[in-house]
């Protein structure tokens, strides 16, 4: 044994363990992450427990959510009721009820000998609302245009409804938001050039009353979209459900606030999968509701790409540029080094810092200029200085540029300087070497570095929180009024929407798996992201192996 | 192609060659200017906060009157100052160009004793041989005409014109104090028979009229000293301080029926006598000033559950000092002496921000404008406005990184708390709880990664075989791409509520992992040889990953048998109750596990470029002379590598040292100080994430939360630059080798 030891075998195994353990913790966070985030969309079974508490019976509807085995004596001393219990310890359920408006608490734990008896009725709907969260409970009736119909086993009455007012209200939202928003968003635009005007002191009579004129006229196209919009959310509004709920009491639910029912009791394995496609599908296309803690993420999916590509596009030719410097240009003296220096450290700067100087000198500092030159008519309340997509982007563009950087520069050096030689030896100038040949051959390698700098910026949030992201957008930097690109506005993010919701939010249990959804979309991004540039990268190792050869 | 054509295209050829080679090497320095920018930057915003503050004069009147000054007043835009003198005069001059004379006010009685409240509420109050009490102050009217602003002053009564009385019979008044706050006014008298009385006057809206009616009650003030010279009234209406000579009164006067003397302190300094007293703003401070130039401040500490007046620290000028005058809302003061000079000083930064002499004779009354960037004060010939330069006073070093005694705390401290919803609350800016978070977040990381980041990185690059390590170190570095607002995410969610249910597990797991590892590696030696034959040796990696997952999953499955066995049920409570141990469920375990996560990736990465990279041929002769793998590992590799696993090691704590999103989401967020791995702490980098979206662009705390930055930016660069100098040296040797 002593010997053993002495050998140093026992230590190699120890560094083993180590390796060992580092594995297992990745592929289990990975693990963690993918089960949570898509079990989300999963529809599980909704039971209907007999339950009696303290002697009174009462029925719950609900979700099994969570379980745990408690110690008898910590419920014992948290004077919960323990009759009938043996044993160390007690099995607990978590009990998603829903309902959120007729209960005190949508979640509530009930212990194994409060069951009298347990059930999966077939027929039980589960309704997603658009406030209150789910409802959950039997259809005893459809209302339609004021006409009371029996539900029928096959529901086709109920989805048929339901996907009438979602239609109708999907176009109302499109009218409120396209046409409406246009006029508002002229409105302002005539109320800016005004004030230009004024400030500059070139505003007569005549242009007041222009101004008033186009005043009216949009106020006269907004009447009539007012109207249709109204009469669109009364038709939205005509049906009804009657639904029993685990009170057993009767609950008419308006459809314009139902977004989709379900019956998972009712459905197969096929069923259940097409229903957690389709989740899947309005979780990245719809928008967030409740504070961001329901829907979807579609606004942030579209924020991070928005910003992530406005900084590709900055950061791509300075990280490129630079790197041909350094590999082609920059002769071995102090202040190559001196710059390779500065590259390893803005690599190593955190990234909270790039926040603060993002904030300090593109907000405020540039954007304040910006807005004292161009944009004086709408100060006090400023344009581009207050946090936007562009400064988003360009703080990232600085915080990514190395990974750019390094990643070229590897590629340059991995192309044999036969090449170079062959073509200045042909007479081609440095430049024009550079121009056909080298960056053509390196062009992979700067696909990689370009890669990893936007699964980079994808995942950062510490900066983003203070030069650009909000909780909730109300709208897109992108969209149908002139100049159509707003670089200017705020805008919502994923990473900043894991934070946001998992600890800002007032519910946070019931938004949980919705956070474990948003970053397993992150997280499939990232890794994604990560696994293409690696192997664009072995790639590129394997041709150059084969031309240096 | 002719000659002709090729030989001018070369010419634009060479051109644009050039052009290439300049625009390249401007594009090459961008890198740079972008670091220098941000260092720069940083600065710029930084280095306010240490500059001194600086007088410049401003307007000067000549004496008018030879009556003595009460009061002094600046308007809040600095464009108007006032005066009001003992007599019961008022006199306003314009400090602007606009040339405008305005009218002063003269109170027509018989004035027998003055007083005045503190400066942000700015009455003053005349009490005449009748025995009736005027309360006066200085109001500005503002108006637009053509857009412009125009500032009047007129006087103001703020409780209206009539006189309150205060039914003296005959004696006369000798000395009054005065002070108010929205609905009730306490007036102090003292009488030439040395009789006190307190009158307290409750004013109650009438409803039709919409009036105010006071009613008043009085008391008397029992055992005063014989000689009064100086009497204030806190704001808040609830002590009275007695000055008679050294000693000073303190009276509880809270109860309109009766007045109790709460404490009596000699307050002078050695060997000198006290000249004048003073009010902080919030009135929890009274300022002592001695005609030694002495100036001390004086609060209320608790001791022994008993509130005691107490010296704090001392200030000093050069001669006596006449009058002592505060900031309205900041912790700030400026004094004048007998010498003609003029100090401004701050207490909460322990700091003289500026000195200067203003004439040859002495200075006597001395006022701020209301946003502290204007001195009015009176010499002895002439009344002149200063303008005040002075945006920082509550941030030096010594606030900074020093225990400060704040207003109302028992002791010197470390305090991080940066606002507050109090205008007259004491900012607390120290740096030091703050730092430390951010150095124990970086400990304990640096705790959990160390070990299993640079043991993987041994193992991974000395003992594996290709295919196998193919595999496992992108994997690895994998884990750095994830963004680390999910691990703060899982780890404030998902991991601080596992380890708080299952603390006994946690602790068994970290003394089973490595046991079942030497066991593990123990039977594998006592299996026959034609089984150790057929697995080859390098995948013994892989052999304990079942062993990982199966003793984690033993030790949660044991975790609760084992909380009832030794905890009662409950380690947490018992924690808490039994050991005497605060426990947060965020705590630094927590973010140790998490940030140590994050940062396993960095350190694995770089240690397994620079063991990987040790030449074959040493390791080759170390096995050949007949060294065992772990002496050649121990006494080969590892020495000659060890510059670059030195150099993964700084990378890490760099990165655990401005690593923000986990501590944010990982820690409760509070500035404590204190080692313990059951408890949260508030990082400098967390701080800055949560403070500065709300803090005011300019202000000190902006400021500060620029020079929190400043700090994390050199910390890293230090162990960035370190750490690359090292690999680079590292490099060359390896290629001489």
């Amino acid at each position: 044994m002593n010997k053993w030891f002495k050998s140093g075998a026992p230590w190699i195994w120890m560094t083993a363990g180590a390796v060992s353990i580092s594995l297992v913790a990745v592929v289990g966070l990975l693990i963690l992450i993918a089960v949570r985030g898509l079990s989300y969309f999963w529809p599980s079974e909704v039971y209907e427990f007999d339950l009696s508490i303290v002697g009174q019976q009462t029925t719950v509807i609900g979700e099994i959510y969570d379980k745990e085995l408690v110690p008898l004596q910590r419920l014992q001393e948290s004077g919960a009721d323990v009759s009938g219990l043996d044993g160390e310890f007690v099995e607990r359920l978590l009990l998603k009820t829903g309902n959120r408006e007729y209960v005190d608490l949508d979640f509530r734990w009930i212990t194994e000998n409060q069951i009298l008896s347990q059930k999966v009725p077939e027929n039980i709907a589960v309704l997603e609302r658009r406030t209150n969260g789910n409802f959950y409970g039997y259809i005893e009736a459809v209302v339609i245009d004021g006409e009371q119909l029996k539900s029928r086993d096959d529901h086709q009455q109920v989805f048929d409804s339901i996907r009438r007012s979602n239609d109708l209200i999907d176009e109302a939202d499109s009218l409120q938001k396209s046409e409406i928003g246009s006029v508002n968003y002229r409105l302002e635009r005539i109320r800016l050039k005004q004030r230009k005007l004024e400030l500059e002191h070139a505003l007569t009579t005549d242009m007041i009353s222009d101004f008033d004129a186009q005043r009216e006229v949009l106020h006269q196209e907004y009447l009539v979209y007012e109207k249709s919009l109204f009469a669109l959310r009364d038709q939205a509004a005509r049906d009804s459900l009657i639904v029993r709920d685990m009170r057993g009491e009767l609950v008419t639910i308006p459809l314009n606030n139902i977004l989709d029912i379900h019956f998972p009791n009712e459905m197969g394995v096929i069923a259940k999968s097409g229903h957690w496609l389709h989740q899947i599908y309005k979780f990245v296309s719809s928008e967030p509701r409740e504070a961001n803690t329901e829907g979807g993420v579609f606004p942030a999916i579209f924020g991070t790409v928005f910003m992530v590509m406005l900084m590709a596009v900055i950061v791509t030719p300075l990280g490129v540029v630079a790197a041909i410097y350094l590999h082609e240009y920059a002769a071995n003296n102090s202040f190559t080094k001196l710059i390779r220096i500065a590259v390893i450290n803005l690599a190593g700067v955190p990234s909270i810092v790039y926040g603060v100087f993002g904030l300090g000198f593109f907000v405020y500092m540039m954007g304040g200029s910006i807005d004292q030159l161009f944009y004086p008519e709408s100060l006090p309340s400023p344009t581009f200085g207050s946090p936007g997509v562009i400064w988003s982007a360009l703080t990232l563009a600085i915080l990514t540029l190395p990974v750019v950087i390094v990643s070229t520069e590897e590629g340059l050096s991995r192309i044999p300087s036969s090449v170079r030689e062959g073509s200045l030896a042909l007479g081609a100038t440095k430049a024009e070497t550079l121009w056909r040949i080298v960056i053509p051959m390196a062009s992979p390698a700067i696909m990689t570095g370009l890669i990893l700098a936007v699964a980079r910026a994808a995942g950062e949030v510490a900066p983003l929180m203070l030069v650009g992201v909000v909780k909730l957008a109300p709208t897109l930097p992108l969209d149908g009024n002139f100049p159509f690109i707003h670089l200017e506005r705020k805008f919502m993010h994923l990473g900043f929407h894991i934070y946001d919701v998992g600890f800002q939010s007032p519910n946070v249990e019931a938004a949980r798996p919705l956070v474990y959804a948003t970053s397993f979309l992150l997280v499939t991004v990232i890794v994604g992201l990560n696994l293409a540039a690696i192997q664009i990268r072995n790639k590129l190792r394997e041709k150059y192996k084969t031309l240096e050869q | 192609m002719t000659q002709n054509v090729s030989f001018k295209s070369s010419k634009s050829r060479n051109f644009k060659d050039k052009l290439a080679r300049y625009g390249v090497s401007l594009g090459g320095a961008i890198v740079l200017v972008a670091l220098l920018l941000i260092f720069f930057y940083l600065l710029y915003v930084v280095l306010p906060l240490f500059k001194g503050a600086d007088l410049t004069p401003a307007k000067s009147f000549p004496l008018s009157d030879n009556g003595r000054t009460l009061m002094l007043g600046v308007e809040e835009q600095n464009e108007i100052g006032y005066r009001f003198n003992l007599d019961g005069q008022l006199d306003f001059y314009n400090l602007s160009d606009d040339g405008r004379e305005f009218e002063g006010f003269k109170l027509d009685k018989t004035i027998v004793a003055a007083a005045k409240t503190i400066p942000s509420h700015g009455d003053v109050a005349y009490a005449t041989a009748d025995g009736e009490v005027y309360v006066l102050n200085a109001k500005f009217e503002t108006s637009y005409p053509n857009d412009k602003r125009l500032i009047t002053p007129v006087i103001g009564f703020p409780l209206g014109e009539e006189p309150l009385a205060l039914d003296m019979g005959d004696s006369l008044v000798k000395s009054l104090a005065f002070e108010r706050d929205s609905d009730t006014i306490k007036i102090v008298a003292i009488d030439d028979g040395a009789q006190a009385r307190i009158l307290t006057f409750e004013g109650e809206e009438n409803f039709i009229s919409g009036e105010i009616e006071w009613t008043s009650q009085q008391t008397t003030v029992p055992g005063i000293p014989k000689q009064v010279d100086q009497m204030l009234l806190t704001p808040d209406l609830r002590s009275l301080y007695m000055r008679s000579g050294n000693r000073l009164s303190i009276y509880d006067i809270r109860d309109a029926e009766e007045a109790t003397l709460r404490d009596v302190v000699t307050i002078n300094a050695n060997g000198a006598n006290v000249t004048d007293m003073a009010l902080m703003s919030g009135a929890s401070s009274i300022m002592i000033g001695n005609d030694n130039g002495v100036i001390s401040q004086w609060f209320d500490v608790t001791e022994n559950r008993k509130r005691q007046l107490r010296e704090i620290r001392q200030f000093s000028v050069d001669a006596s000092v006449n009058e002592i005058s505060s900031e309205y809302y900041r912790k700030g003061f400026a004094v004048s002496a007998a010498d003609g000079s003029l100090s401004v000083f701050h207490t909460t930064s322990n700091s003289k921000l500026v000195s200067e002499k203003l004439s040859q004779g002495k200075t006597y009354n001395v006022a701020f404008s209301p946003r502290a960037n204007g001195l009015f004060a009176m010499t002895s010939d002439a009344l002149s406005f200063y303008k005040v330069h002075n945006e920082h006073p509550e941030v030096s070093w010594s606030a900074l990184w020093q225990k400060v005694w704040y207003e109302g705390y028992p002791e010197p401290q470390y305090v991080w708390q940066s606002t507050s919803a109090s205008d007259e609350f004491e900012p607390k800016l120290s740096l030091v709880p703050i730092s430390f978070g951010t150095i124990k977040a970086a400990f304990y990381a640096m705790l959990f990664a160390v070990p299993i980041a640079i043991a993987g990185a041994i193992y991974t690059a000395y003992f594996m075989s290709g295919p196998v390590r193919q595999f496992v170190k992108p994997t690895v570095e994998i884990m750095e791409a994830l963004p680390t607002v999910i691990l703060g995410f899982l780890a404030g969610l998902w991991l601080a509520p596992l380890i708080e249910d299952n603390l006994p597990g946690i602790i068994a797991l970290v003394i089973l992992l490595p046991i079942s590892f030497l066991l593990t590696a123990w039977l594998w030696t006592k299996l026959p040889k034609s089984i150790q034959q057929k697995i080859p040796d390098t995948w013994s990696s892989l052999i304990l990953i079942p062993v990982v997952i199966m003793v984690g999953l033993f030790a949660f499955e044991m975790s609760p048998h084992l909380e009832l066995w030794l905890f009662d049920g409950d380690a947490r409570l018992y924690i808490t109750n039994e050991l005497g141990i605060d426990f947060d469920q965020r705590n630094s375990m927590v973010v140790g596990i998490a940030m140590g996560f994050a940062v396993i990736p960095t350190i694995f990465s770089i240690a397994e470029d620079a063991i990987f990279s040790v030449p074959r041929h040493l390791t080759n002769g170390s096995l050949a002379l007949g060294a065992t793998q772990w002496q050649t590992l121990t006494k080969v590799v590892i020495l000659t590598a060890s510059p670059g696993i030195f150099s993964a090691v700084m990378m890490g704590l760099g990165r655990a040292v401005g690593e923000t999103m986990i501590v944010l989401m990982a820690t409760g967020n509070t500035p404590v100080m204190d080692w313990s791995i059951f408890q949260g702490m508030r990082t400098l980098s967390a701080n800055i994430a949560v403070e500065m979206p709300e803090s005011e662009v300019g202000s000190s705390h902006y400021r500060v939360l620029f020079l929190a930055a400043f700090v994390l930016f050199i910390f890293t660069f230090i162990f960035n630059t370190i750490a690359e100098f090292v690999r680079q040296r590292l490099r060359e040797k390896y290629s001489s080798l």
